[in-house]
């Protein structure tokens, strides 16, 4: 007997690996969680039915998510990250010293106890001490703050479950006030290659310009995610993301990373036309 | 047949029609939607199958004596009425059946003014006569609550040839009247008591909620399931206690009620009311958590004021419903329709309606959490983003009226176009309000005076949606003479 995991890139189209093993499955009050063994993409995370993390793809995704913005503006301080319960943007940031608190604020708790078990890859890094871990909506922990980030990363699940939310106006509205003066705000930007996420892409960074002076998004290659062809959004209220990029300062720093490098950094804004158009619409 | 509440005799009887393989050559002419291909597409096969008329099986409602009886018997238990009666034209057709049973030509009428526009056509119609109580009203929100029990009594011995009082349970805003003090003193003086419970369904399902009519002892009541039981829109339930004679209803009812009565409707009224028996306090406990936790944040964020059960004065404010949320917008420079407009059109949010100072948002089992959420975090974001001086923003909502002729005299009069602007000092003969809430700010019959102008004016300007004139800009009203 053969075990295949498919994950429905769109009502056309499939795509499956092999799996081993189940490792583990819990229905939590927010949604279905799914740990399973794959021999192409090793462990992998998926939430209610969709997949979230591999082990073997998920330093693309969060080295992208974390040492861009890092590059721009290293004076960052204070560091909030909305979702990602999987702990590995969390990983990430905990390169840096010169950063001295980080909020994860995560609405499904299962998610994070379940990595801290099961995916050590990502999650080693949730016991650092500057670490706090906050489990609820993340609309609503933001709502209270004002002016106490120096960056906010969102590193949430597709904007058609539980993080609805977190795609809307009100909500990039109330990260802007959350930050400070020289604040940058990164989101997962989802895919824009598939036409029915298309409009999630343009919605999002529709409602990110409003707020926010700078406003673009940024590319990576991600071979487990529906296209491979991923976006995240770069905001801010003062930094821009290449014009300010000090790639000496950065490389200075010597952080080992197996995907982001500061020439990367560069070319990852330069967009393809179709993304032009479809965020210009 | 034995029926208990676990039944659902209406629905089964359609689903077996729908399954049974029969040969339509009756209308509706679509046949199940095969006739034209866009309809199953755009509604789905299952609910074109289940639009079917009338037929021996499904029974008849102008003249139920099968499955829509058994099933109206089943409402009027979980209800706790004698009688109950499917309405497939809204609430608007329960009010009027109850208006039209208890009243004719020339008869008296006790009702609050701030009644829902269908009440008032209703004596358009039947050329009853109203006698209005002015709402007590809250100063600092501005909005008209319940009746006092004082004023009732008053307008009781004034006119001891009225026939009924109308009782909203409760306002739009959630306000309710003491409607056990008014039952006692209106069947002292031998007249019905009639309850518009547009708003109100749910108040039979959860014993921390306002008395409903039926356990208060009125004698009628128009309990709009559609609204928050959860039954298909313009689905209703009219309720009759004894004295009131359901024969009688049911003639009144056939005055105006289509004969091709939608099944959809009909069914669903059937299924809502199994679920509220069964769930129905779990689903409004969990409406009032969502209330109550919104109120909680939105208070936090500072200007606007979410208000609830501290309003309660004991007397025209009785109680308060707690699954409503009204949210008073006037102290952060906003009129509660400016709030509205930026809530659909730059957040995504649509909620039931806002007026000069206040909004509502309607809140059921069927929200997410998230959702409440977005919604608060939207409210706190118009705030940073718009918040102004509130100087220059009309501070009431309800107006009493100067009455000049009854509403059907005025509607039927000879009637002449004017100005809206040159209106002051004349007597309308036709309606002004914004939809929602649907109160008239003038009925037929009533003077406009210098305060009820600014209100129309101030309302169009600030973009409500405003409905009731001939002219469909609002730049002319008909007046009498």
């Amino acid at each position: 007997m053969e075990l295949w995991y498919t994950d429905q890139h769109t009502d056309d189209v499939r795509f499956s690996m092999k799996a081993s093993v189940q490792v583990a499955s819990k229905k939590s009050a927010v949604q279905q969680i799914d740990i399973l063994d794959t021999p192409a993409y090793g462990r992998v995370l998926v939430l209610d039915g969709g997949l979230m993390t591999t082990e073997k793809d998920e330093f693309i995704y969060h080295e992208m998510i974390t040492h861009v913005p890092m590059a721009v503006n290293p004076n960052v301080k204070n560091v909030l990250v909305i979702g990602g319960g999987d702990g590995g943007t969390v990983r990430e940031l905990t390169k840096y010293r010169s950063i001295e608190s980080i909020d994860l604020v995560e609405v499904d708790k299962d998610v994070v106890l379940l990595a801290k078990k099961y995916l050590p890859f990502t999650s080693a890094k949730l016991k650092d001490k500057r670490v706090s871990v906050w489990f609820e909506e993340g609309l609503r922990y933001v709502r209270g703050k004002k002016a106490e980030y120096d960056l906010i990363i969102v590193d949430s699940s597709d904007p058609y479950g539980p993080a609805e939310g977190l795609f809307t106006r009100e909500f990039y509205g109330t990260c802007f006030k959350a930050l400070r003066d020289d604040g940058i705000l990164i989101n997962q930007h989802e895919s824009p290659f598939y036409y029915v996420h298309q409009r999630s892409v343009r919605d999002a960074h529709k409602h990110i310009a409003v707020e926010f002076p700078v406003s673009t998004v940024y590319q990576c290659h991600i071979p487990s995610y529906p296209s491979g062809h991923w976006l995240f959004g770069f905001a801010s209220k003062k930094y821009h993301p290449i014009e300010d990029l000090d790639a000496t300062r950065w490389n200075k720093l010597g952080i080992r990373t197996r995907y982001y490098n500061t020439d990367l950094h560069r070319g990852a804004f330069a967009l393809p036309n179709y993304v032009k158009d479809l965020l210009n619409k | 047949m034995t029926l208990n509440q676990s039944a659902v005799p209406l629905a089964d009887a359609l689903d077996a029609q729908r399954i049974n393989r029969l040969a339509h050559f009756d209308v509706p002419a679509h046949k199940g939607g095969r006739m034209n291909a866009e309809l199953p597409e755009y509604f789905g096969k299952r609910c074109m199958e289940l639009d079917v008329n009338s037929m021996k099986p499904l029974d008849n409602l102008g003249h139920p004596v099968g499955v829509i009886r058994d099933a109206q018997a089943l409402a009027a238990e979980a209800f706790g009425a004698d009688n109950a009666f499917f309405m497939v034209n809204g609430t608007t057709s329960a009010v009027q059946t109850m208006i039209w049973t208890a009243t004719g030509r020339g008869d008296k009428i006790i009702l609050p003014r701030n009644v829902h526009r269908s009440a008032i056509n209703a004596l358009v119609v039947n050329g009853a006569i109203p006698i209005y109580i002015n709402p007590g009203r809250d100063k600092r929100l501005g909005i008209p609550l319940g009746m006092s029990v004082a004023d009732v009594k008053k307008a009781i011995s004034e006119h001891p040839d009225a026939k009924a009082i109308l009782v909203n349970n409760p306002t739009y805003y959630g306000i309710c009247s003491n409607l056990r003090a008014i039952v006692r003193l209106a069947h002292q003086a031998g007249m019905l008591v009639l309850a518009d419970e547009a708003h109100g369904t749910h108040f039979y399902f959860h014993d921390e909620l306002p008395v409903s009519a039926m356990s208060a002892g009125a004698d009628m009541a128009a309990a709009s399931i559609h609204k928050t039981g959860g039954s298909l829109t313009q689905s209703s339930i009219l309720l009759t206690r004894k004295p009131v004679n359901p024969d009688y209803v049911r003639q009144v009812i056939t005055l105006t009620q289509s004969t091709s009565a939608s099944y959809l409707l009909l069914s669903s009224l059937d299924i809502a009311r199994r679920n509220l028996y069964f769930k129905g306090r779990a689903i409004y406990q969990k409406t009032m958590e969502f209330a109550d936790y919104a109120r909680e944040e939105i208070n936090a964020l500072g200007g606007y004021y979410a208000f609830g059960t501290e309003l309660i004065d004991g007397d025209a404010a009785f109680a308060f419903d707690r699954t409503k949320l009204s949210v008073h917008t006037r102290d952060i420079g906003l009129a509660g329709i400016e709030v509205y407009d930026h809530l659909r059109d730059d957040y995504g949010i649509q909620i039931e309606f806002g007026d000069i100072g206040n909004l509502l948002a309607i809140l059921s089992a069927g929200d997410r959490m998230m959702d409440v959420e977005r919604l608060i975090s939207a409210l706190a974001e118009i705030k940073r983003l718009h918040e102004r001086s509130a100087a220059g923003l009309f501070d009431h909502e309800y107006i009493d009226p100067s009455i000049a002729m009854t509403p059907q005299d005025a509607f039927y009069a000879k009637k002449r176009r004017v100005p809206m602007k040159e209106s002051v000092g004349l007597v309308a003969g036709e309606f002004v309000m914004s939809y929602p809430p649907g109160i008239p700010i003038v009925a037929p019959g009533e003077r406009i005076t210098p305060d009820v102008l600014e209100h129309i004016l101030f309302a169009k300007d600030r973009g409500c949606f405003m409905t009731g004139t001939e002219d469909m800009n609002l730049d002319y009203l008909q007046v009498v003479g």
